[in-house]
C-alpha cells in the first residue's frame, strides 16, 4: 500500500517537473521584456492565446502540416509582439511605469474579448494526441515530455543568442544601463523593437507547446496568465535565472499540493507560498 | 420601469465601489486585490446566511472584520518592506487569485464556480429586513444611493485630511517622505484598511441585491482589471471620476446589447479594451479629468 502511495507521489513530482519546463518558458519572454524594456506586459498570456489559434486554424482549418503551422504561429506572434511594443508600449514609455502595466491590460480586455468575437467561446482541441509514455507503473503524457524538451531547447537557444550575437549582447548591455547605451552607438529604439519581437516568439514557442497539451479558448490566457506574472516576480523581475528556478518551485506546488489535496488547492499553496516569500524576499528570491 | 432602476443601482453600486478603490489607486497604492475584498464580503455574508442562518447584519460584520485582517495580513507587509509599484500590483493581483480559487475549491459548501444563491426569506413579502432582501427596486436604489453618498463623503474626508497630504508625498518620492517623519507604513495601512472595507461593503450589497454570487464575479483577477480600468475611464483624480467611469462603462455595454442584442456577445468588451488603450496612451485623466481640464482652459 505504501509502496504504490510513493509512486504516484514521485510520479506528481516528475509531472511536476515537466510542468516547470513549461512555467519556465513562458516566464522566460516576459523577464526579457522586462529586464530590457522595463514594461510588463499583462496580456502576454493573450499573445500566447492568439499563437493557439494561429495553429489551430492553420492546421485544423486549412490542413498546414503541423510543424509548418507552428512555424508560422512563431513568426505571427512575434510580429503581434513588435506591433504591440510599437503602437501602444512606445507612446507610454516615458509615462508613469504603473500606466504601462495598465495600457497592456488594456490590450488584455480587447484581445480576450476579440477573440470570443472571432472564434466564439466554444472550447477547441487540435485533435492531435501524442502517445503517452509508460515508465515502470508511472505513465507520463508525450506532448508533455516532448513540450519539455522543447522548452529547454528554447531557453538554450536564447541563451547563445544572448551571450554570442551583437544583437544579444546589446540587448543584455542595455538592460544593464538605459542611459549609457546610446552613447556607445546603439539604438534602443531598434533594440526594444527586436526585444519584443524576440519576446512574442518566445510566445508563440510556448503557444506551440501550450496547443499539444490544452484545449484553446478565448479566456485561456487567464488560467495561465497569473501563475506566469507570480513566477516572474518570485525569481525577481527581469532575472531569468531566477524565473527559471522559480518556475520548478511553483510547478512542484502545484503539482505535489494537488496529488494530496485537490487542484485547486495546488494553486492556493503556491499562491500563499509566493505571497510568504514576498514578505521574506521583497524583490524575488534572486532579487537584488 | 425596473429596467432603468436597475441600471441606475447598477451605476450607483459600482460606481461606490470604484470611488473606494480610487481612495488608494490615486494616490499610488495600484491594487489588484480589491476583487478579493469584494468577493470575501460577497461570500462570507452568503455562508454564513446559508450555512448557519445567521442574519446578514452580524454576517456583514464578520465580513468587514475578515477583510480588515486579510488587509493588514497583506498590506502591512507589502508596507513594511516598500513593496510598490509592479510589485504591489502583483503581490495583490495574487490575493485577488487566491480569493478565487479558495472559493472555488471549497466547492462542497460554495457551489464552487456554478456560483450560489442566498436561501429566499422573501416568501411573498416584499421586505426581509433580517435578511437583507428586498423585493422592490426603489428600496435597493435608496440603499445604494446612500453608500454612493458615504463613499463621497470619506472620499471627501480624506482628501482633506492631513493623511492624504502624507499619501501623495509618499506617492511622490517615499524615501522623502520618510525622512520628513512622515510614518509610512500607517499612513499606506491606514488608506488600505478604509478602501478594503468600503470594497468589502459593496461586495455585500451586490450580492444581497442580485442574490446571487459567482467566484468569477464577485472576485479574481477579472474583477479586479474591471475596477482599475472603470476608474481610469472616468478619471481617478476627481471626486465623480470613478462614478463617471461606472456610468460609461456600464451604459457603453448595455447600448451595445441593445443594439446588437446577443449576437456579438463580446463586442462591448472589445471596444472598452480599445478605448482603454487610447485613454491610458491619449486621455489618462480619464472622461471627467479631460472634460474638466477642457471646461477649465476656455475661459481663461
Amino acid at each position: 500500500m505504501n509502496e504504490v502511495f510513493d509512486i504516484f507521489l514521485l510520479e506528481a513530482v516528475l509531472n511536476g517537473l515537466l510542468l516547470g519546463g513549461l512555467l519556465a518558458l513562458l516566464s522566460l519572454g516576459l523577464n526579457l521584456i522586462f529586464g530590457v524594456i522595463d514594461v510588463v506586459w499583462i496580456c502576454y498570456a493573450e499573445l500566447i492565446m492568439c499563437g493557439m489559434y494561429t495553429v489551430y486554424y492553420l492546421h485544423v482549418q486549412y490542413h498546414w502540416p503541423l510543424v509548418l503551422a507552428m512555424l508560422a504561429a512563431i513568426a505571427v506572434v512575434a510580429l503581434l509582439g513588435l506591433i504591440l511594443h510599437q503602437f501602444v508600449i512606445r507612446p507610454v514609455l516615458s509615462a508613469e511605469p504603473i500606466n504601462q502595466l495598465l495600457v497592456t491590460g488594456g490590450v488584455l480586455f480587447f484581445l480576450q474579448a476579440a477573440a470570443t468575437l472571432a472564434f466564439g467561446i466554444e472550447f477547441k482541441n487540435l485533435g492531435v494526441t501524442l502517445p503517452s509514455v509508460r515508465f515502470g507503473e508511472m505513465s507520463f503524457s508525450g506532448a508533455r515530455l516532448i513540450a519539455f524538451g522543447i522548452a529547454l531547447g528554447g531557453m538554450v537557444g536564447l541563451y547563445l543568442l544572448l551571450t554570442k550575437t551583437y544583437l544579444g549582447t546589446a540587448i543584455r548591455a542595455i538592460s544593464q544601463d538605459r542611459a549609457i547605451m546610446p552613447l556607445m552607438g546603439v539604438n534602443p529604439a531598434r533594440i526594444f523593437a527586436l526585444t519584443s519581437a524576440l519576446g512574442g516568439a518566445l510566445a508563440g514557442l510556448a503557444a506551440c507547446l501550450l496547443v499539444l497539451q490544452y484545449d484553446i479558448h478565448p479566456a485561456i490566457g487567464l488560467s495561465f496568465g497569473p501563475i506566469t506574472f507570480l513566477i516572474c516576480v518570485l525569481g525577481g523581475l527581469g532575472n531569468m535565472l531566477g524565473g527559471f528556478v522559480a518556475a520548478f518551485i511553483f510547478a512542484q506546488f502545484i503539482a505535489v499540493g494537488g496529488f494530496f489535496f485537490a487542484l485547486e488547492w495546488g494553486y492556493v499553496i503556491a499562491f500563499a507560498f509566493f505571497i510568504a516569500v514576498m514578505f521574506w524576499r521583497p524583490r524575488g528570491i534572486f532579487g537584488k | 420601469m425596473n429596467y432603468p432602476l436597475h441600471l441606475a443601482i447598477l451605476v450607483l453600486l459600482w460606481g461606490y465601489i470604484y470611488t473606494s478603490w480610487s481612495l488608494m489607486g490615486r494616490l499610488g497604492l495600484v491594487s489588484f486585490g480589491h476583487g478579493a475584498f469584494m468577493g470575501i464580503g460577497a461570500y462570507t455574508v452568503v455562508m454564513l446566511w446559508n450555512h448557519f442562518g445567521l442574519t446578514p447584519w452580524l454576517g456583514a460584520l464578520a465580513a468587514l472584520v475578515f477583510t480588515a485582517v486579510v488587509a493588514v495580513i497583506i498590506g502591512y507587509p507589502c508596507f513594511r518592506f516598500r513593496i510598490v509599484g509592479h510589485y504591489f500590483a502583483l503581490v495583490t493581483l495574487a490575493l485577488s487569485e487566491v480569493t478565487r480559487l479558495v472559493i472555488v475549491a471549497l466547492r462542497d459548501q460554495t457551489g464552487g464556480s456554478l456560483g450560489a444563491t442566498p436561501n429566499g426569506a422573501l416568501h411573498g413579502d416584499t421586505v426581509a429586513l433580517g435578511a437583507l432582501q428586498f423585493a422592490a427596486k426603489e428600496v435597493w436604489l435608496v440603499i445604494v444611493f446612500a453608500c454612493w453618498l458615504g463613499g463621497l463623503w470619506v472620499w471627501r474626508l480624506v482628501d482633506r485630511s492631513m493623511g492624504r497630504l502624507a499619501l501623495q508625498a509618499i506617492s511622490e518620492e517615499e524615501e522623502a517622505a520618510a525622512s520628513i517623519g512622515i510614518h509610512v507604513t500607517r499612513a499606506k495601512l491606514r488608506i488600505t484598511i478604509i478602501s478594503a472595507l468600503m470594497t468589502c461593503v459593496g461586495g455585500i450589497l451586490y450580492a444581497q441585491y442580485q442574490l446571487y454570487v459567482n467566484p468569477d464575479t464577485v472576485s479574481g483577477i477579472a474583477i479586479s482589471l474591471q475596477m482599475v480600468f472603470g476608474v481610469i475611464a472616468g478619471g481617478m483624480f476627481v471626486m465623480l471620476g470613478p462614478t463617471v467611469g461606472a456610468a460609461f462603462t456600464l451604459l457603453l455595454a448595455e447600448g451595445l446589447r441593445l443594439a446588437f442584442g446577443n449576437r456579438y456577445p463580446a463586442l462591448d468588451t472589445t471596444i472598452y479594451g480599445v478605448m482603454l488603450v487610447l485613454f491610458i496612451i491619449y486621455m489618462p485623466k480619464g472622461i471627467l479629468g479631460a472634460a474638466l481640464d477642457a471646461f477649465k482652459r476656455r475661459p481663461a
